[in-house]
């Protein structure tokens, strides 16, 4: 533990089931769930019992993990001491078709998040979770929600329909954009295309390493498609990414785009100078090499210390005891990455709230 | 299902008074799925147990488009002493197989099927130990049932290898695929399959559903669960045309192949396109040597459930001539919510021989030639 | 045996140091010039239906080149005809001036991925006779790629076998993008045949295997394809690697080409960390991913990578090590990276000529 109290930017509180949700639905939903026997919305992102979905230490014998308050603080908020943290709930709202039923559970997830977390933990932040079947849907529940101070950022994930870029999407930056919501990409899918350019990979190993590169294919068209020159104050948080691959992921994109700025004009900066003004990444996991002086030479390459957010990545198995920060880090950046960025990121985290 | 027969004609009662019968889709399951576990590999219960089932699709359990029913199952069908709807044997022997005097049913096990599984390993120790437990608990103390064998079908070796392990067996009556696969089943990667099933004697049953991991339509994803439905459809008429068109008839001449639960009154349409198709453009296709309808018509067999509707219901005759009344094959899909009544789903009056082979005849050929247990009709009305 | 006439090399190439380019781009005329080595029926197949790849175009990209041909427009050759085309200006512009001893050949448009399988088998095999007919044949120094029908397995080993110890190739070819993931058991055995023979599986940037060319569906923008190779071919090596192939084929050696790889450190990183978590899913592989990499993997250097500031590229080499890299230059693509320009670093004499010459001499067991 360190002298600063961090602001861990990537938790994930667990719905209990789809029973809980219930409540937080209007009748009609609640009704077709129950006659319609609908299943639970696990994803295979983070199969239930694999051990990179919960560290030994904070996986329960019974139940979820992270699926109580006071799991969450005695496991998360407390030992690292955390000012605040931005809750990421992964129940697969984004697997379903249907672009209302994916609405009304939204809807419920969101309602059950403020209601059963914020509520009730004023250390506690969270994602709008949203309907992307349907953007004007969407764009609705981001409206709802804004007007609660504790929702900071929307949720999306990672790998979807199209790539976040495309037009299609963009009313969702204007909302956010509008309420000074930043915009969290998480790893995570909902299979609507097959998890690489090759189509299913064998193994959940294999999934889980592709994330990494479904978040160089958003940031690539993010950029590409003029979001961000249409949006100059939208902030875009890539949460469990593994980050260090971004340096290496610049020279390529820079790079092409000296070449290849005919077509797409409306790109008048250099792609690194737009990542370091608009886009920021978690911390955990940080997918380093083996050396903690290697790791810094991977920092050195980043040539900005405003891009890391410090998380824990809660409950997720990415770093043993309190150990979330990398060994080696010069305090400066610790604080940097623990306090400074977060805030600077977050507009609504300097907001009061009741 | 099967309203609208319903309407035209009294439902006729009493077991007594109906005719053997067989059913051709029947989905049995285990109470719950560790109960596969004592005819499974430690190595793979300690798999399951920590990554899953990793099917091609998001959902981490359950179906991508929610049912329409729990379990997509008549609320009927649920056991009195506990589990799914199709997972006790005592259950569906009084409440399905005694009551329609059900003397010829064919198992076919999609909840789950292991073969759309990512990891193909797991996907044939999961099928080996289903098609143990299957013949231990099913056929074996029921004879009237038979198996389907299920194969990990994207490993055409790992296929091979487990339907040479059960052919011959006399619970075994086919090889079970699903119809969402990775690739169009005529595709070159499934032909070992198909020529093992041949070498043994089985038919290739092809059973709707399955996540090949791409969408289910040619136009990307659909919204509800009744296009998921509906849609079985279009995706088996792709299959057969591929199947057709990629020559797997022609390579394979005692291949048969069983479409189950797709429908079937699309195939005549789709024959006379594939045949119109093929008369324009044979110059690609060198190595089909008949019209594509004659392959579909010596070939492809097809089950019955869910019976399709036509208003006036004389029209289904058409679609059965067309098809051929030695092609289709009675099927209830016990215990789904769409089943369909063997008292109610044929709404048209049938001569003596059409009625045995649409719900008995066609089946005892097709899986059990020269089969002991067949039973006298008791009456020769209508069932 | 052929005499070769060059033009007169002796000022320019004396005052540079003899490379390798390990990734150049022989073309053809038209259609006709696979002629010779088509079947009357297979010809008449392709006039009637078209290539058929999975693709909506029946010719041409998905994505529309920046330049014609995908090439720097001083490359048409003077005589006519595409750029790559010609041996004698492909002589004349590039392999003479910039003293390449020894150059790879990977014809791409070579009816790999087709999805009728006879019509892909048949191309691949006119374009390999015709890479020794009209390329290796003529110039000692052009070495060729088994371009092989990959998404059909026996019949790319049977290819392999067919040219196994022909002093020209190489190595096979593949293109990135397959119907199924590298590592998928579909392809082992053309990574079987690869082995036995000696040669070197490369992997090319492209290719249409019929889904979506990213994780989350088609972008819009040619520029947005260029930066995806680095992230399909990670899933491809990905694949490669998680599967277990090196375990199964110890000899197999791969290169990957045309896709970057300054991202390979951070994949390994990622890929060991994830490994180790989830190690139980994979108790095939008897070592850390990557291992398997240092151990199996090369990388064509074309398009070079460029940080803002040149020195962090030392870092990245140092993380993969000097002795994986291969020099390309992608001749005749508008990326063409010229070998006097591209490593502007304070580097050792070893290390350069481990870059320019001296891995590929290796690798592909040619004493240029």
């Amino acid at each position: 533990m360190t002298a600063f109290a961090p602001i861990d930017c990537d938790i994930h509180p667990s719905i209990p089931g789809l029973v809980a949700l219930l409540p937080h639905m209007e009748e009609h939903w609640r009704e077709i769930v129950q006659l319609r026997g609908i299943d639970e919305l696990n994803s295979i992102s983070y199969p239930a019992r694999s051990p990179l979905t919960a560290r030994p230490d904070w996986r329960p014998k019974t139940g979820k993990p992270a699926a109580t308050l006071e799991q969450i603080q005695r496991e998360c908020l407390d030992p690292f001491g955390s000012a605040l943290a931005i809750c990421h709930c992964l129940y697969g709202v984004q697997l379903l078709f249907s672009e209302d039923m994916a609405a009304a559970f939204a809807r419920a997830v969101n309602n059950w998040v403020a209601k059963e977390l914020l509520d009730r933990e004023p250390r506690l932040r969270a994602s709008i979770v949203v309907p992307t079947q349907n953007v004007e849907l969407a764009v609705d529940e981001i409206e709802r929600c804004a007007r609660d101070p504790r929702f900071v950022q929307v949720l999306l994930l990672a790998s979807g329909d199209q790539p976040l870029g495309k037009r299609v999407y963009w009313p969702i930056y204007a909302a956010a954009e509008r309420h000074r919501l930043a915009i969290g990409i998480h790893a995570g899918s909902n299979y609507h295309n097959p998890p690489t350019a090759s189509g299913w990979p064998t193994y959940y190993t294999e999934d889980y390493t592709a994330q990494a590169q479904a978040f160089q294919t958003q940031l690539t068209s993010l950029i590409c498609e003029g979001v961000f020159n249409r949006y100059p104050e939208l902030m875009v948080v890539l949460l469990e990414s593994g980050w260090t691959w971004l340096p290496a992921h610049l020279w390529r994109l820079t790079k092409y785009w000296r070449g290849l700025r005919m077509e797409i004009p409306w790109v008048d900066r250099a792609p690194s100078d737009i990542v370091r003004s608009n886009v920021r990444l978690s911390l955990q996991p940080t997918d380093g090499p083996p050396d903690s002086a290697g790791l810094q030479r991977v920092i050195e390459h980043l040539q900005s210390d405003e891009l890391l957010l410090f998380s824990t990545d809660y409950p997720h198995w990415q770093f043993e005891g309190t150990n979330a920060l990398p060994p080696g880090l010069p305090q400066s950046l610790v604080r940097k990455i623990m306090v400074d960025n977060p805030r600077a990121t977050y507009a609504r985290l300097l907001e009061p709230v009741q | 299902m099967t309203a609208q027969a319903e309407r035209t004609r009294p439902p006729q009662a009493g077991t007594a008074s109906q005719m053997a019968i067989a059913d051709c889709d029947i989905h049995h399951s285990p109470r719950q799925f560790t109960m596969l576990y004592p005819y499974l590999e430690p190595r793979w219960r300690e798999h399951l147990d920590l990554f899953w089932q990793r099917p091609r699709q998001g959902n981490y359990s359950g179906p991508q488009y929610p049912k329409s029913q729990p379990d997509a199952s008549r609320r009927d069908a649920w056991p009195p002493e506990g589990g799914r709807p199709g997972s006790s044997l005592d259950f569906m022997r009084t409440h399905h197989l005694d009551a329609n005097n059900i003397a010829l049913g064919i198992l076919a096990m999609i909840r789950p099927h292991p073969g759309g599984f990512q990891n193909l390993d797991l996907s044939a120790a999961l099928c080996r130990a289903i098609n143990d437990w299957q013949v231990a608990e099913w056929t074996q103390p029921e004879p009237r049932l038979k198996a389907s064998i299920v194969v990990p079908y994207e490993d055409a070796a790992a296929s091979v290898a487990e339907i040479e392990r059960w052919a011959g067996s006399p619970g075994m009556v086919q090889v079970l695929l699903l119809s969402r696969t990775v690739e169009p089943l005529g595709n070159r990667r499934y032909w070992p399959i198909y020529e093992a099933a041949a070498a043994a004697g089985l038919p290739i049953g092809i059973h709707a559903f399955g996540n090949g991991g791409q969408p289910t339509s040619s136009t990307g994803w659909s919204s509800f669960y009744i296009e998921d439905m509906v849609g079985h459809a279009q995706s088996c008429q792709s299959m057969v045309t591929s199947m057709v068109v990629e020559g797997v008839f022609a390579r394979f001449p005692s291949l048969r192949v069983v479409l189950i639960e797709a429908g079937f009154a699309w195939l005549p349409p789709l024959a006379w396109r594939l045949d119109r198709n093929w008369r324009r453009l044979r110059a690609e296709t060198p190595h089909l040597t008949r019209l594509p309808s004659d392959y579909i018509r010596d070939h492809i067999w097809l089950t019955t459930q869910p019976m399709e509707e036509p208003d006036p219901a004389e029209h289904l005759r058409d679609t059965i001539e067309w098809i051929g009344w030695d092609r289709l094959l009675f099927a209830t899909d016990y215990p789904h919510w769409d089943y369909d009544s063997p008292q109610t789903a044929m709404p048209l009056r049938l001569t003596p021989q059409q009625r045995d082979a649409f719900f008995i005849g066609n089946a005892r050929s097709l899986y059990a030639p020269g089969e002991i247990g067949r039973a006298e009709p008791q009456d020769t009305a209508q069932p | 045996m052929n005499v070769q006439l060059r033009s007169d090399p002796a000022v320019s190439a004396a005052s540079r140091v003899a490379i390798a380019d390990c990734d150049i781009h022989p073309a053809t005329r038209g259609a006709a010039d696979l002629h010779p080595w088509l079947s009357q029926s297979v010809r008449e197949q392709l006039e009637t239906f078209g290539q058929r790849r999975r693709l909506g175009m029946e010719a041409g990209p998905a994505y529309p080149k920046s330049q014609p041909n995908a090439s720097r427009r001083d490359a048409l050759p003077p005589e006519g005809g595409r750029q790559g085309s010609s041996l004698s200006f492909m002589q004349a512009q590039h392999l003479d001036p910039n003293n390449v001893v020894l150059g790879i050949l990977n014809p791409l448009n070579s009816g790999q991925g087709l999805a009728n399988p006879e019509l892909s088998a048949a191309v691949c095999r006119a374009v390999n006779e015709w890479q020794v007919a009209e390329w290796t044949g003529k110039d000692r120094r052009l070495k060729a790629s088994v371009v092989v029908p990959y998404d059909h397995a026996e019949a790319s080993a049977a290819e392999i076998r067919h040219w196994a110890g022909h002093p020209d190739f190489v190595q096979v070819l593949f293109l990135s993008r397959t119907a199924e993931p590298l590592g998928n058991r579909r392809y082992w055995p053309i990574y079987e045949a690869a082995a036995e023979a000696g040669l070197p599986v490369s992997v090319h940037a492209f290719g249409y295997g019929g889904a979506p060319i990213t994780s989350t569906g088609w972008p819009s923008y040619y520029i947005e394809e260029m930066t995806g190779h680095a992230q399909s071919c990670q899933a491809g090596l990905t694949s490669m690697l998680v599967e277990g192939i090196f375990e199964r084929f110890p000899r197999l050696r791969v290169v990957m080409v045309e896709a970057g790889f300054a991202w390979a450190p951070s994949l390994a990183w990622r890929l060991d960390k994830t490994w180790r978590t989830l190690r139980a899913e994979t108790p095939h592989l008897k070592q850390a991913p990557s291992e398997y990499m240092r151990q199996h993997v090369w990388w064509t250097t074309q398009p070079m990578e460029e940080p803002e500031t040149r020195e962090h590229l030392l870092d990245t080499i140092g993380w993969m090590g000097w002795d994986r890299l291969l020099f390309a230059t992608d001749y005749p693509h508008w990326d063409f990276d010229d070998p006097a320009h591209v490593l502007p670093l304070r580097i050792t004499e070893a290390q350069r000529s481990s870059f320019f010459l001296n891995n590929a001499r290796a690798l592909y067991g040619v004493d240029a």
